[in-house]
């Protein structure tokens, strides 16, 4: 059965399909700019799957176009086709392919997962309070500086971020460090990140949180640590003592399953 | 008068209704009183006397309307009125909005109800796209934008995908399996009676204080637990939906399993009826876990119970885990019956035997299996237990295996076949493999827990559920309603209005939903009434892709009224299929069937020379009924 079809032609057109679909799609920058050391391990991985997805999608289509284009019925041409019941070899090989590319992905995915979140040992911590409809920074390293709507950070230094919402879920997310994490009443969630480009990027909710949500977005800036540090040094506030007890209060996410032996 | 109070109908539905929504709210305002509280309450998450009103009004509508007048009889000892098929069949439109208890009729209730409320959530689409069209507020306020989207998937997951599926297998699968009407036929009527009363209770919202509920279909708490009264609404219109969901999967799982006609081994069911036993299995298992969700959101909300309050003990993370538990089987329960009609349409249309039709069955049980173990996807960025991401990162990628084992076994399907395209059912099935394997590949990435952790809650989520859910399910059901039309109404529809229509809807999916994953990527993220001023143009191209896939239905609707009043009479099986329901009249006789059709092969025989699948009443039994060698792999 198979003997009857144009395989070798077929194959091509798929290759030059994938090609071609792959060279158009790898070369857009989906994401954006990249801010952060995990941002190019993550678009990376979105490029490795651009490309596998454009295989997958470009067998599918030659053989649907093919198929239409060879074994469309003649008009008045009131047969039946072959009867054709299947083909265990066929069969087998389009379960075990997919599971095996499926299966890459996964463990491409996990090693891009556990690199990004490898906690470093000169992290700074910085907590994150969020509410309807407003972002707030405590900075518990420098004397529990506090500034609300603006986020400095310093470049090239792991930050750890400790999210604490106190009313709804929020979601803290800056597209160019493309990490994101939902901050939750009652626990404390964290979010590591390594910025390594200078610049000012917004920092967006992505949780929907109420009427406002839609704007509840602060300003994000990466500068390098003496500069940083000078802006620490200046701000007047202090984290108010209902968000330190609001601290104290949340439990820790993420606990480690008994028995793994630890972080 | 008495008489029509008597009688079950719409006047003593309505007073019952009346009397339901009375009783409610004078048992609160008394026992407010009886305990010295003041009469009524009004704190936004409460209005007792309201949400107990929205209750015991709608089952009083259901007492009234004569649902449980057979069973509350008998439940009481008095004389059970018998049967004399008088709740049989459809004479004229009045009969529709009866209690009928006619599998057939009910199907075409569940059918145009549906589509009713789809109309619905679709011009609140067309609002939302409106508002989107240029960044800033021009159209509605943030509030009501919120209300909008929650409104419109709520009304297009519940009461519209859900159901219309329930309603198509309702009319078709027991003249495919060669029953006279379902197993439980009052039932099977309760059920499609609660389904307007959940769209009511959604719609119902908008009219209460603080307006309808906006906290996004998936009701997060604790949002949800402090929003305004229409949450509670949302809260009980589930209920019904639900309610009349499980019932009905029951309906069809004793259905399939005890009432196929003789000779019709689990071996030789179409794949429809594969899919709906397949989508009935997770219904029933699953659709409790969201009942449950809800009812302690109500109780959250009116008791102060604090399942999901942090401040009162309880766990805000367990909401998501306990609505995702059902909500992501949801989507397959959104999917699975598409898949059993695209491959009847399919094997008809290419005029071929389904490729690996035994695969294709059990690729359906191993999605039902998988779908229990991938909750948590949604929940990667949620900041829940952090090794629990991987597992279900792992489940998440292989359900995509039997997925694409469909995939590829609808396109071996056509090889070697004689494809006719004339058909826009056919037309449908075929673009629903691009637009699905779009979403599928797309739904791959985000199974990837680094990809989903920037992409999450951004709008390649809403491009991805709309491939899936308006490429994918909706295609589905397009091609099911134009592929069964003429069985349904005894017409044929018009093609040509067909095609405009196919052509209209596939342009509007792509240009609608492909330009939403760039927008997302780049950082615009979903549920937001006002956005960067970067995506204008885009956003812009979206909504005008949009107004032509709104205004391409109108030409759907416009067909399917028009030829199910004018259309050429229809013949018993214009596409040539091989299963029983084609077999009898169009539309079918009010008992299916003189006499239950015998099975002697699989339903898929095209070009197996002398093969049948049924040999039906009046048919003698020396006509020759070889028995095909094998039916799936060889």
């Amino acid at each position: 059965m198979m003997g009857r079809l144009p395989i070798a032609k077929m194959l091509a057109a798929t290759i030059a399909l994938t090609v071609a679909i792959s060279a158009v799609m790898v070369s857009i920058n989906w994401d954006g700019k990249e801010a952060s050391t995990a941002a190019p391990k993550i678009d990376d991985l979105l490029n490795v799957m651009i490309v596998l997805s454009s295989f997958v999608f470009s067998l599918v289509m030659v053989m649907l176009f093919y198929a239409l284009y060879a074994f469309r019925a003649k008009p008045g041409d009131e047969s039946d086709g072959e009867p054709i019941h299947g083909n265990t070899r066929l069969e087998v090989a389009w379960t075990l392919i997919p599971t095996i590319i499926v299966l890459f992905g996964a463990g491409y995915s996990w090693s891009v997962l556990h690199d990004i979140e490898k906690p470093a040992k000169d992290a700074m911590t910085v907590d994150v309070f969020s509410q309807q409809y407003a972002w707030s920074f405590g900075y518990p390293g420098k004397g529990n500086a506090y500034s609300q709507g603006e986020l400095h950070v310093p470049v090239d230094r792991q930050v750890q971020f400790k999210m604490h919402a106190l009313d709804v879920i929020h979601s803290f997310w800056v597209p160019e460090w493309r990490i994101k994490k939902d901050n939750v009443p009652g626990i404390t969630t964290t979010a590591i990140v390594t910025p390594n480009r200078v610049g000012t990027y917004q920092l967006i909710c992505t949780e929907l949180c109420g009427f406002g949500h839609a704007a509840m977005r602060a300003t994000v800036v990466v500068e390098p640590p003496a500069k940083f540090r000078e802006w620490v040094a200046g701000l007047g506030e202090k984290i108010p003592a209902p968000y330190m007890e609001t601290i104290k209060q949340d439990t820790e996410t993420n606990p480690v399953p008994v028995g793994s032996g630890g972080a | 008068m008495i008489a029509a109070i008597k009688q079950p109908g719409w006047i003593r539905g309505a007073l019952g209704a009346l009397l339901g929504a009375a009783f409610g709210f004078a048992l609160v305002v008394a026992l407010r009183k009886a305990s010295g509280l003041p009469a009524y309450q009004t704190e936004q998450t409460g209005y007792p006397q309201v949400v107990v009103s929205l209750v015991t009004g709608p089952l009083g509508f259901l007492l009234g309307f004569g649902c449980f007048d057979y069973w509350l009889r008998w439940a009481v000892g008095m004389p059970t009125i018998p049967e004399d098929h008088s709740q049989h069949g459809a004479t004229s439109w009045r009969d529709y909005f009866r209690f009928n208890t006619d599998h057939k009729v009910i199907g075409i209730q569940y059918i145009c109800t549906t589509f009713f409320f789809f109309f619905v959530g679709g011009l609140m689409a067309m609002l939302i796209r409106a508002e989107l069209a240029q960044p800033g507020t021009q159209i509605v306020d943030a509030a009501t934008f919120n209300s909008l989207f929650s409104t419109h998937a709520v009304l297009m997951i519940f009461v519209f995908v859900i159901p219309v599926f329930a309603g198509i297998a309702n009319y078709v699968l027991p003249l495919m399996i060669g029953a006279p009407d379902m197993a439980f036929p009052r039932l099977n009527a309760l059920s499609f009676w609660m389904l307007p009363l959940a769209g009511l209770l959604f719609i119902g919202s908008f009219l209460a204080p603080g307006g309808a509920f906006d906290a996004g279909w998936t009701g997060y708490a604790p949002l949800s637990t402090g929003a305004p009264l229409g949450q509670s609404f949302f809260n009980l219109g589930v209920q019904f939906a639900g309610a009349s969901s499980i019932a009905t999967a029951l309906n069809f799982l004793v259905t399939i399993i005890t009432m196929r006609a003789p000779g019709m081994t689990f071996w030789r069911m179409p794949l429809l009826v594969w899919a709906n036993l397949s989508t009935s299995l997770l219904v029933v298992a699953a659709t409790p876990f969201i009942a449950g969700a809800q009812f302690m959101v109500l109780f959250d909300r009116a008791l102060h119970t604090n399942f999901f309050q942090f401040a009162g003990g309880g766990d805000v993370i367990s909401y998501q885990h306990i609505f995702w538990f059902y909500s992501h089987p949801a989507v397959y329960i959104m999917m699975l019956p598409g898949f059993g009609i695209i491959s009847e349409v399919i094997s008809t249309h290419a005029r071929k035997p389904i490729f690996g039709y035994r695969l294709m069955a059990l690729a359906l049980i191993g999605i039902v299996v998988l779908s229990y173990s991938v909750w948590a996807h949604h929940m990667f960025v949620a900041g829940m237990f952090s090794w629990l991401r991987v597992p279900m990162m792992i489940t998440t990628l292989l359900i995509a295996v039997p997925t694409g084992i469909k995939i590829f076994s609808w396109l071996g399907t056509l090889y070697f076949g004689k494809i006719h395209t004339y058909s826009t059912a056919m037309l449908f099935a075929l673009a629903f493999i691009v637009t699905f394997t779009i979403g599928g590949i797309s739904g791959v990435m985000l199974g990837m827990v680094p990809i989903d952790i920037h992409v999450s809650d951004t709008y390649f989520i809403v491009a991805h559920i709309h491939f899936v859910l308006f490429g994918g399910s909706v295609f589905t059901i397009f091609a099911g309603i134009y592929h069964w039309f003429p069985k349904m109404t005894g017409r044929m529809y018009d093609e040509r209005l067909g095609r405009v229509h196919f052509w209209g809807t596939l342009f509007g999916t792509w240009v609608t939903f492909i330009p939403m994953h760039w927008v997302g990527m780049d950082g615009m993220p979903r549920r937001v009434a006002d956005y960067a001023t970067q995506f204008g143009d885009w956003n812009l191209l979206i909504s005008c892709g949009a107004f032509v896939l709104g205004a391409c239905q109108l030409v759907f609707l416009y067909n399917m009224v028009v030829s199910w009043r004018f259309g050429p009479r229809a013949e018993a099986n214009p596409w040539r299929a091989k299963t029983i329901e084609w077999q009898v009249s169009s539309p079918p006789p009010i008992f299916n069937f003189d006499e239950i059709p015998r099975v002697v092969g699989g339903p898929y025989e095209f070009g197996v020379p002398g093969a049948r699948h049924a040999i039906m009443a009046g048919e003698g039994a020396e006509a020759p009924a070889p028995e095909p060698a094998t039916v799936g792999t060889t």
